[in-house]
């Protein structure tokens, strides 16, 4: 017997549909909303205009005059059908560096007392997860990368910053994000990373998607200098890692 | 040096837009696009352009362009404004042309764009269109990613647009009649995906109410203020995707409707979500303009759509000349129904 996912179809307008696989934040729901995106970006049946992938539903844009919206509520049951069956696309393994140094890190003070730890057993324990990067939003290219240990987790601050610098690197309840572009945040900095997310050349790109892994390694003051420098001069080339994340030093 | 158009004042708020940009959104970047939709492809259909290609859209306030090319032909949809035609010789008494219409203009000339009445938008066009590269697609400006259109933000005095052409083609100018573009005073929405976070009062005093446009709204949403509308359970949600026209109800009860530029994901409960027929005429609405929202149904909302369409696929019959020596009589009779089939405006556009 199969068991098809628990989902509800709810309209977002005439022209989305969403697909909810639950109200939480979890890796199975995740899971589901990822395998039902590729099925869906696989077919591409005429009328589905494209795919929008969250924590834990996948909103589908399409042209009802094309595709009713009763025939694509069909096919997704359909396709739902097989969905256990169905694995997530693998995504790509990343390691990015991050500067944990006080300087860039303005609230790791308050994040350290918060959680009873050192600075240095923060920065080791968020150094230490392989993060799955749930869905992307807020803004081009920002991933919310979870799960956070749970010692680290950890609301917003009382007062949000108007301007964080691009590649600050936050908390962010259960998530942790690196902010792309410079924005307003109301979330604690922890770090900053030298790689952009976001890239504006050769042409506007984000570096993860959806379904990704990534790890932290934390590095010098003096070595994302570097590597921000290299990143400026467009000299600085990322890819994602082949080696099962943690497996190499 | 290239033909261009060179940006006297910049108006308030004026940005190169197309149709948008879709596929992006998974990683993060909206659509952005034109507004209103309808304006920019009636301001194309005026300007002999395809459907979908980039024009400005300008906000409240509109620019002031110098010609820098041996002529060009420019066409404007949307809100009425006044338009002036300065030229060396009439600098003291500027030719003022109307809306809905197309012009050619000469090297040397300049065209000035007044404060908008009735609406937000106007779209101008511009014969051939800009020869600006898109971005993903798209040659929208999407300002807060600081990418598409001109460097990704908006217009400002001394930039030079560029153009395809040096020269406008050879055939009369043109004027659109019987084509509404008036802004929203009921929206038709589609409940949900959210409103089983409201109660059934709170969602009663949401169709009830009349809601004003209020300052602070922009590309991304349209803040409303009027009667607050509570939440039963909460008013975090763990983030889901948002939809052009979605209603989400933050903390105070305000409800803010999510526009072009749209973030893509967000956490707070949706209402309900504006039908795709009714989206150009709420992007056309002005701050301090007054709005009530009605419930249809999914089929009530796609045989709107198909409606909308027929009527976008209407434009090009609608357009007639403006010859010269009669601007304003021919089309007055067109609009009258006195006569008919003198010329055959489809080849005009599109």
């Amino acid at each position: 017997m199969r068991i098809m996912p628990a989902f509800r179809l709810l309209p977002a307008g005439d022209t989305g549909l969403v697909v909810e696989f639950g109200q939480s934040i979890e890796r199975e729901l995740s899971r589901q909303v990822l395998a039902l995106a590729a099925r869906l970006d696989t077919l591409r049946l005429d009328g589905v205009v494209e795919t929008v992938p969250t924590f834990r539903s996948l909103m589908v844009q399409f042209d009802p005059l094309v595709l009713p919206a009763a025939a694509l509520s069909a096919r997704i049951a359909e396709l739902m059908q097989d969905l256990p069956r169905v694995a997530a696309p693998p995504g790509r393994r990343w390691r990015l560096p991050v500067c944990y140094d006080a300087e860039l890190a303005p609230d790791l003070n308050e994040v350290t007392a918060r959680a009873s730890l050192t600075r240095g057993q923060v920065v080791e324990r968020h150094s230490a997860v392989t993060y799955h990067v749930y869905m992307l939003g807020f803004l081009p290219g920002q991933a919310y990368m979870g799960d956070l240990p749970r010692e680290l987790v950890l609301g917003r601050r009382d007062s949000p910053r108007p301007r964080i610098p691009a590649g600050s690197l936050a908390i962010a309840s259960t998530m942790t994000c690196i902010f792309p572009l410079e924005t307003p945040c109301g979330w604690h900095l922890i770090g900053r990373s030298p790689i952009p997310l976001w890239a504006k050349q050769p042409r506007p790109a984000a570096l993860l998607a959806p379904g990704d892994q990534v790890t932290f390694t934390p590095v010098s003051m003096r070595e994302y200098e570097t590597l921000r420098a290299k990143a400026s001069e467009g000299a600085l080339m990322v890819a994602p890692v082949d080696l099962p994340v943690g497996a190499a030093a | 040096m290239k033909p261009a158009l060179r940006v006297v004042t910049p108006g308030l708020m004026t940005t190169i837009q197309d149709l948008g940009r879709a596929g992006y959104q998974h990683l993060g970047v909206p659509p952005s696009g034109a507004l209103d939709p309808v304006g920019l492809r009636a301001a194309n259909a005026l300007a002999g352009n395809p459907p979908h290609m980039g024009t400005l859209e300008v906000l409240y306030l509109g620019p002031t362009l110098a010609v820098e090319a041996d002529d060009v032909r420019l066409a404007f949809a949307g809100a009425a404004a006044p338009i002036e035609v300065l030229t060396p010789e009439n600098a003291g008494a500027p030719r003022r042309i109307e809306t809905m219409r197309s012009v050619r203009l000469h090297r040397g000339e300049t065209v000035r764009i007044g404060r908008l009445a009735g609406g937000a938008t106007l779209y101008v066009a511009v014969e051939s269109g800009f020869d600006i590269a898109p971005v993903l697609g798209s040659v929208s400006t999407y300002l807060r990613g600081g990418f598409g259109g001109l460097d990704g933000r908006a217009l400002a005095a001394g930039d030079r647009l560029p153009l395809r052409r040096n020269g406008a083609a050879e055939r009369d100018d043109a004027r659109l009649g019987g084509l509404a573009l008036a802004p929203a005073s009921r929206l038709r929405v589609i409940a949900g995906p959210q409103h089983d976070y409201f109660s059934a009062a709170a969602i009663a005093r949401f169709f009830a109410g009349a809601y004003t446009v209020s300052a602070g709204s922009n590309r991304m949403g349209m803040r409303l203020q009027g009667p607050a509308i509570d939440h039963v359970r909460g008013f975090d949600i763990v983030s889901d995707a948002i939809a052009p026209g979605s209603i989400q109800v933050p903390g105070d009860g305000q409800p803010i409707v999510l526009l072009a530029d749209r973030q893509t994901t967000g956490g707070y409960p949706k209402i309900a979500t504006v039908i795709s027929a009714d989206l150009p005429a709420l992007g056309r609405l002005p701050i301090g303009a007054k709005v009530a929202f009605a419930p249809v149904t999914v089929a009530q909302a796609e045989a709107a759509r198909r409606e909308l369409f027929e009527e976008i696929e209407a434009i090009p019959g609608r357009i007639v000349p403006l010859a010269a020596a009669s601007e304003s009589l021919i089309p007055r009779l067109f609009d009258c129904n006195l006569i008919s089939g003198v010329t055959d405006a489809r080849s005009l556009a599109i």
